[in-house]
Parts: C-alpha cells; structure tokens; sequence
C-alpha cells in the first residue's frame, strides 16, 4: 500500500517540494490531489535525503500547502501504446484530447526510451520521397536520418511542414506502413489548428498520431511532448514495421521550456540561461532516430526550429546542428522574393544521402546533379556579390550566365509552390535542364559520360526562355 | 559497510552522507541495480559520486558499496575489432545480452573470457624480470601481434611458466616471485587506471611523419608521430570525414577511435566501412588494427567524460607493446561539456561560459598523453592524438578551441565556406598551421625527396599570394588584373581544386602516395613556370587558358591511377605542346 503524503512544504514555480517522503524514487511519477477534486500529475526530479522535489505538468495553479495529497507511484513516466494510436490526437503528456477516449494499451513504455546500441544501429541507407525539389535532391531525407528544418518567425515552415506530412512518401511497398507522429510544442492556438485542419482536408488522418502542446499550456508537459512522440514513433517503427517520420515543432519553444524549468530548480546556468545539459538533453531526443537490426521500421525526425533572430549560432540550432545529421536552412531572403519553399541551398546538408541515393534508390546520375548543383549555385553567389559592387553590366560573361543560372534555379527549381508534388525523376531532370544553361565546361564535377546524356543547352533556352548574356 | 547509503540524487550526481570509506576516485557500485560509479569529491559530511548510467528509479537509502580501486581499464588480448562504451563494457556482448537498447547495470566483462589464444611463451623460469619485460606473445589478429608485458612497477624472478598452447583471458601462463617474497601469477589481462599514463623510460625526439595519403596534411600540414593535432570545426564542416579518411589511410599500427557524445549512425557507418576496407599495405580488413570506442550523445554524460581517458590506456598499452597508435577523439568538445554539466550538476563555480575553471589543465593532461617514446622494455612506439573540436557557432574564440590550440602543435582549421561550396577537406589553408614542418624536414630529404619541402613552400606562397589578390578582385573583379597576376590566381585555382581538394569517394583519389604527391606538384609548378614566361613574352593568358591545359593539370588527380604514377612525367611534353600552339 503506497503512503499518501498530506500537504507540501515549499512551491515555487512549477516545482513543489515534500518532506520527510520515505522510499521515492529518482524520476518516479506522483498523482497530487488537490481539495477540489482535481488530479494533476509530476514527477520526482531532485531527491535529498527525506526531501523530494516535485515537478507538476500541469503547472501549480491553484495548489497551496495545505490543500494537496500526494501518492507516490512508484513507476516512471509511460505512454499507453497500440495500433489504435493512428488517426488520434493528444496533449503534451499523452492524455487523448480528441473526445475519443483512452486508448486500450498494448503495452506500456517508458517516455525516456533508452540509448539504442550502436552495434544494433542499422546505417539508414533508403531514402523518403517528399516531393519537394530542394529537399530531394539536394538535401535528401534518408530512413532513420534526423534531418532539423532551420527557420525564423514568420517564414513559411508551418505551411512545409503540412506540406511534407501530405506528400512524404516510400518508394517501396504500397505505402501502407507508413506513418507521421506530429508533435506540436508550444505552438500557437490558430497554428495547432490549421494544422489539424490540413491534415484532415488532405485526408492523411488516418496515418497520422498528432501531439499538442499549445503555447500557453504548462511548459513541464511541453518538455514531455517530444518525449512522448518518440515513444509513440518507436512502438509503431520496431513493433508494427511501419517507417515512422516524427516532425517536431518547435523545438526552440521545447528549449525555453527547458530553460525556464531549470532555472526554477536554481540550476547553475550555460550559454545564454540554457542549462548547461542542454547538450545532453536535445541528444537524447534526436538519437531516438534510427533503425535497429531485426525489426523492419524506421524512426526519421524532422524537428523544426526558429533561430531565434535569425541567427544560427544560437546555442539552439548550433547544439541541433551537432547532433543531426545535416540541416534544411530556410532563407529570409528567398522567402521575401516570393519563393516557396525558402531553402537556402548552401548551408544545407545531408549527411546521410550520398549513401542512400544514387543507382538502385534514385537514380545514378542523382549524386553529380546535386555536387553540381550545389557547387555552381555557390558561384552564384561569388557573382552576386561582385555585381552588388561594381554593378552587374561590369561582369564578365560567364558571371553573367551565372546570374541568369541563379535566377531561373530559383524561380523554377525551387519555387515549387504549396500544392505542387514533385516525383524524383521530375526533380533530376529539372536540375539538369537548368545545369544546361551553362556552359559545358563548367560543370567540372560531373563525368563527362554523364554530361553527354543529360546536358542539352539548346533545349534549357527554349524552355526556360532566356536570351543568355555572352552567348 | 551499510551505513554508506544514497542521501540526495540530481541527475547523475549522487551523495553519501558520513562517509569515511571512500578515496578519490574510487570506483563504486550505486545502488542495488549496482550501478557503476566514480567519486568525485569528499568533503567530511558529504562524498560526491558520479554515475556512469542513467539514475532513474534510484532512491535515497539504497546502498553504495566500494570497490577500493580507480576506474581500470582490462588490457589484453580481444581489445581490436572490438566495441566499447566509455567504460570499456563491449557493447557487442550487451547487446546479446539486453537486445537492442542499453539497459542499466550490465555488468559484463571487457575481454571475451571464452576464447582461446594461441600463446608463446618468451621468458624461461628463472629469468629476471622486470616491468614492461614481454612474458608472452600471440597472434590478436592476422595484422596484430599482441605482446604481454610485465605490469609496469612489477619485478621478479620467473618461477613457473606453462607450455606454449592455447590459453583463457585469465589463464595463470608466468607466475613471478617478487622481492618480498610474494608470489605474482600473470595472466593474459592486466589492469590500469584509466586516468594515469603508464609509465615510460623516455620521450624521443619527434622526427618520422603520420603518413595519411591525404595531400593536404601530408604536404601542407604535416603532422608527426606522436604528435598532437586539432581539427576545429563548425557543423556540417567534415570533422568527423576527416577524421574517418585519417583512420583509414594513416600509417599508423593500431587505430583507437574514441566516438566521444557523436552521433550513434556515425558509429554504424564505421563499424561498417572498416569492415569492408582493406588495408593497403597488408590486404588484410581495417578492423584488424582498429578498436572502436563508442559513447554516443544520448548515453550516459558521466561514461562520455570517461570514453577519452579509456582510449587513450587503451592506446597506451598497444605504444607499450612497441606499436605506433593513432587516436581520433571525435569530438573533444563533447568530453569539455561533459566536464561542464558535471561541474554544473556540482555547483562549481563556472569560469568561462559555464566551464569548470580547470579545463585547461584537463585538455593539456590529455594531450600530454601523447609522444614518442622509448618504452619501459625498450621498444619504440608512439601515440598520436587528433582531437576533432566543435567550436559553438563555429566560432573559434570560444574556451575548448582556444585552450586546445596551447596545447597542439597541428591545428588544422576547417571551414564553412569551402564545405559550403562542397570543398573537401574543407580545411582552411591560410589558418592552420603545422609546427612538425622542420623536425620533419630530415625525414623527407631521404626518404621522399628534398624538393619535396620546397615545392610545398612555394605552393603556400602561391595561395598567399592568390588570397591577398582575391581581395582586390572580391572589390573591382578579375578583368582589371594584369596577367601575370591571373595568372596567380589561375595557378592556384589548380592548386585547391586539382591538389588540395580530395576526392574520398574515388578509388584512387582516396589515398595518394607521397610520390605521387611530389610528381603533382613537380607539374603543377612547371605549367607556372612555363605559363609565366610566356607571359613574361607578352602573350596574354585569356590565349594559355584556351588551350585548356590548366582544366587537363587539374583532372590529373583522376586520370593518373596510383598503379601508373609514371604517367605524370608525360604531363611535361604535355604542357610544352599546349604552350607551343599559343607562342
């Protein structure tokens, strides 16, 4: 028979504090009742001799020192999981919110998961089709990545986000184990909304598992939001063979959540009030990526974050970016010229695609298209700058052709629209029809077998409709 | 004993209230799970304690038992091909174990205690030993000779010795008889404490280079055997690229990599390549000389901080046995914020963003770990460290890049915008340094040749050159320029895109031998000469570019295989003939 404890001695924040507490456990769950009635739920986060310090998810709103009981569960936080998670809704902490009722659990996880064996890892290798150019061939999404779209407020990556969950799809199969775990963290009512919205007027409901935690719910449920989706994603992956893709957004309102309860604990601060685990933390979210040897499913993230003014050196993506394997950064630029979506080419990356595309997963030539690619939009860039010094009638006639190269790459490559879904062998071919209105001897890294089969210059001006500068 | 109970727990920092039966350092057994942790501090009412694995479910009252030993690493045979956490647990055998996730308190055994090892036995009863003396040998794998030594500090007389045969990890094969009388049994293992270096008669001069078949270290900044070398760089940059085209290619004996708060995929990827990479120079797979260590961002942050100190006794042990060892640490940023969240966790009182104030001396004493040394039986071996550094938004100010840069002699600085611009190695040439350039300078006058250093200088002073005149062009473009000074920036558009950038995807691209490496520069310098003074005749370089000799010198990387090194001395005539058609 667990004890339940009369009244607290301290609370601050969203902590409370117990005394003379016998037998709890580190990260133990505890039901608080106040006199009304109401149940909230914490979790044991400091203990010290006879006295604990709860954290309540919930916030401590209306709790006083006298008016509470507090039992003691004796297990750690778990999620109630089956197959019947698909097409529901949920809050932060895993409780349905959706009017459907509780879910009848198959089996019970602990949220914190636990580090997955290297040796067990299997390298992701096959790769997940958004229909989205910039994403596909240049920064594609492979099985098992975390691949973290870089944003700021007020760009667009709501709408890619939506975008993404109505087209990603698996080459192989018939799609039918596929499946999205959307996790919501402290977003904006309106935004949970559309959201929602698009998901059901897409009709993608049905693979969908969403979790939403809104903006002014309590920051300790938005700390187990992501928590709880891995968990959810790592069920449906490993024991229902599905590829599961978890989008996480936003995860700079996870890390301010995280701050702000750290710093209630009186915890000695890092960079920018962050706590100095913040490391450690984010690394134990994204890690629960992956796919392990023996079971046919894969876990892929794709968190979302905002850099908070823009700037990438904020401990948030720069922590993000260390453990992810590449990035999706959008452009502040791009997205006022009206282009959608915003990707800034150059500073993305993934890590993991030279090994899952290419012959058997794309397409052979996929690989020198996007090297490429990438390498002449980087001249792009060397030519705008000079043209912003010394005008763009000035610049020698290859800089020239890189200029109109940039334009069109911009206007027709990346500027896709909302609705558009683009299938692989749209995107490549794309790609090399804008490569074409180069000279051939530019694309000095493509082999020249290659070059002979897919460049066509003639045919790149007449589509693209240019009268090329120095031609 | 059962007074030594948990009293406060805070992630994974765990107090004993009274206790006296704790040293620093000390190993200890957290809790009934027997969780293995470390002391870290004693004070008369409190003793910390950090726990190398996660500390859910723990509660005030359960009991800590010591140990009464530091934390010790088993060396022996079984070490290469292996994978371990930080705490040398074989994550091989935990997951046969536990299955696919790492659960808590896995006490497993380092070394593989079922397999036996065909052992030679190299001392006669009788005989005076002392520490380091080799007792035994035997074949760890087809590269690898393991050679048993006399734990360091130990000296006797051989008493009994078994025949040559086929032994256990923990078989009796030499029992010694020491001073006092006492007798000493030596088996294939022994232990040692992770944060001690083991003893050595001397350090030597360093004067033979790591050869890594990469053009960019091998010519620009090379580093030695047994020196110490950063490679500072910002996300999305290669660190661990390079780092893994190091351990494949470097000359090296034994590999340690020590995956240090990395990602787990990459992990895979290098259990995986190195499988299937064989070694050129005996055919024989990469994972014959390699051990992996493996404590990935989301496993515990104590065993993180471990992970480096246990790579390197490993690295140690296998100098001791007279072997050149290289040690990749990727990253050492992630060991420094793991001495920070600790420190946090401990309420020190923070330094420089929030690291501890004795991070220096932490960095130096793991550097300082490195050398080339005579070892205690008189041996030569050697013990390279290249330490991967994340610098927090990329910025090189920051205390862990600074700090390493006292106490490195390589500094190989990678940069965004080469990577950005798909350069690799995306190293910056203009930033890194290498200190080993002159006590290496012997070393490649007779081995290599001795132009080999002055062509390397002169390619520096080309790209010098080249980054002092890309400012004015960055300004006013490259029309206005004369042509002799187009054709400095032509030149070294050679050098970076046909010399320094590396293709580590193409077979022969991957790896190029220092001959190689001298007969590209011997051609790269003379298509400058020669278009210099063509120039000098007043001919215009927009005429030398069109005969595309500069595009033919820089696809020489791809058409000269390593098999037909020669072919490069065809590249001369090559260069006349084209200069000929313009004259």
């Amino acid at each position: 028979m667990r004890l339940q404890y009369l009244g607290l001695s301290e609370i601050n924040g969203p902590l409370i504090f117990l005394d003379d507490v016998d037998d709890a456990h580190y990260e133990e769950m505890v039901e608080i009742q106040l006199s009304s009635g109401e149940k909230r739920m914490g979790r044991i986060v400091q203990i010290e001799g006879k006295r604990v310090v709860v954290q309540v998810f919930e916030g401590t709103n209306g709790i006083s020192l006298q008016n509470t009981r507090t039992l003691l569960q004796g297990r750690p936080m778990e999620l109630s999981l089956s197959k019947e998670l698909l097409g529901r809704v949920f809050n932060g902490a895993g409780k349905p919110i959706d009017g459907l009722g509780d879910i009848y659990a198959d089996k019970r996880m602990d949220i914190n998961g636990m580090p997955l064996n290297p040796v067990m890892r299997v390298y992701p290798r096959n790769y997940i089709n958004t229909g989205i150019s910039g994403i596909d061939a240049l920064t594609t999404l492979i099985r098992g990545q975390k691949l973290p779209i870089f944003s700021g407020s007020g760009m667009p990556h709501n709408e890619l986000a939506v975008q993404l969950v109505k087209q990603a799809k698996i080459s192989d199969g018939d799609g039918k184990n596929f499946g999205i775990v959307f996790a919501a963290m402290g977003v904006k009512n309106d935004v949970a909304d559309y959201f929602k919205r698009s998901f059901i007027e897409a009709g993608v409901m049905d693979h969908v598992v969403m979790f939403v935690n809104l903006s002014n719910d309590p920051i300790i449920e938005r700390t187990l939001t992501p928590r709880c989706a891995l968990s959810a994603a790592e069920y449906l992956a490993y024991e229902h063979d599905m590829h599961i893709l978890v989008i996480l957004t936003d995860i700079t309102a996870y890390c301010e959540a995280l701050r702000e309860f750290s710093s209630s604990k009186g915890e000695i601060p890092g960079r920018k009030g962050y706590p100095g685990y913040l490391y450690s933390d984010l690394a134990s979210l994204y890690e629960r990526a992956g796919i392990i040897q023996g079971a046919k499913g894969s876990v892929t993230q794709i968190p979302i974050l905002t850099m908070p003014n823009d700037d990438i050196t904020h401990p948030i993506p720069d922590l993000t970016g260390y453990i992810t394997e590449g990035q999706i950064v959008l452009d502040r630029n791009l997205n006022q010229m009206g282009i959608y979506p915003p990707i800034g080419v150059l500073p993305s990356l993934s890590r993991l695609m030279k090994d899952g595309i290419g012959e058997g997963y794309t397409r052979g030539d996929h690989s020198a298209l996007s090297n490429q690619l990438f390498a002449s939009y980087a001249k792009v860039q060397d030519a705008r700058s000079l043209a912003s010094v010394i005008g763009e009638d000035e610049l020698s006639s290859i800089d020239k052709r890189y200029m109109e190269f940039g334009k069109q790459f911009e206007t027709h490559f990346l500027n896709q629209g909302i609705q558009a879904n683009r299938e692989m062998e749209e995107t490549l071919d794309l790609g090399w029809a804008l490569l074409s209105l180069l000279p051939k001897e530019e694309l000095d890294r493509v082999d020249d077998a290659v070059l002979d089969r897919y460049y066509d210059h003639e045919a790149a001006r007449e589509r693209f409709d240019t009268s090329m500068a120095g031609d | 004993m059962s007074e030594n109970v948990i009293y406060s727990i805070n992630g994974p920092v765990v107090t004993v209230k009274n206790a006296t039966a704790f040293s620093m350092m000390e190993m200890v057994f957290v809790g009934h799970k027997r969780l293995m942790g470390e002391v870290i501090s004693i004070k008369k009412e409190a003793t910390t304690i950090q726990v190398y694995e996660s500390t859910t479910g723990l509660t005030s009252g359960e009991p800590v038992y010591p140990s009464g030993q530091p934390i010790q690493a088993t060396l022996g045979p079984g070490i290469l091909r292996n994978i371990f956490d930080g705490i040398e647990r074989p994550l091989k055998t935990i997951a046969k174990e536990s299955g696919a996730f790492i659960t808590c308190g896995s006490d497993v055994s380092a070394l593989d205690e079922t397999t036996e090892w065909d052992v030679h036995i190299c001392v006669k009863q009788g005989d005076h030993v002392c520490g380091g003396q080799i007792y035994a040998t035997l074949p760890e794998t087809d590269l690898i000779e393991h050679r048993l030594m006399v734990p360091p500090y130990v000296e006797g007389d051989v008493v009994s010795i078994k025949q040559d045969g086929k032994y256990r990890v923990h078989d009796e094969i030499v029992v010694l008889k020491l001073a006092d009388g006492t007798l000493y049994p030596c088996t294939l293992c022994q232990k040692w404490p992770i944060k001690t270096a083991r003893p050595i008669k001397e350090r030597l001069p360093l004067h033979i280079p790591l050869i890594t078949g990469q053009r960019i270290f091998d010519t620009l900044f090379p580093i030695a055997k047994g020196g110490t070398a950063a490679i500072p760089g910002g996300f999305g940059t290669g660190k661990t690229m390079t780092q893994h085209q190091l351990a494949k290619w470097c000359d090296a004996d034994i590999i340690v990599y020590v995956g240090c708060g990395e990602r787990g995929n990459e992990m895979t990827q290098v259990l995986e390549e190195f499988s299937e990479l064989i070694d050129p120079k005996s055919q024989k797979p990469l994972t014959d000389r390699t051990v992996l260590i493996a404590n990935t961002s989301n496993m515990p942050v104590a065993a993180r901080e471990a992970s480096i100190y246990t790579g390197l006794t490993l690295a140690e042990y296998y100098r001791d046995m007279g072997y050149h060892v290289a040690l990749m640490a990727d990253s050492t940023s992630r060991w420094a914020e793991a001495l920070r969240e600790i420190s946090g966790r401990l309420e020190e009182m923070p330094a420089e963003e929030g690291f501890p104030a004795y991070l220096p001396s932490r960095i130096s004493q793991f550097y300082e770990r490195a050398g080339y040394m005579e070892t205690l039986n008189g041996a030569k071996g050697s013990v390279t460290i290249i330490g991967a550094v994340s610098p927090q938004g990329a910025d090189f100010s920051e205390p862990v890049t600074q700090n390493t840069k006292r106490f490195v002699r390589c500094f190989w600085a990678l940069d965004k915008s080469l990577a950005y611009a798909r350069h690799y190695f995306a190293i910056n040439w203009n930033e890194s340094y290498s200190e080993y350039v002159n006590d290496l300078t012997r070393w490649y006058h007779h081995h290599v040749d001795p132009r080999f250093l002055h062509e390397r200088q002169q390619l520096m002073r080309l790209l010098a050159e080249e980054t002092k005149l890309m400012e004015i062009v960055k300004l006013i473009g490259s029309d206005v320029l004369p042509d002799d000074q187009k054709l400095v920036i032509e030149i070294s558009k050679v050098i970076r895109v046909g010399y320094l950038q590396q293709n580590a995807f193409h077979q022969d691209d991957t790896y190029v031998p220092l001959i190689k490496q001298l007969k590209m520069m011997d051609v790269i310098l003379y298509l400058y000469e020669h278009a210099k003074r063509l120039i000098s005749k007043g001919i215009p370089m927009r005429l030398i570019m069109e005969t595309g000799i500069f595009d033919k010198v820089i696809k020489m990387k791809y058409d000269v295989s390593n098999q037909a090194i020669d072919q490069l001395d065809d590249y001369p005539a090559m260069i006349d003939d084209a200069l000929a058609s313009v004259q």
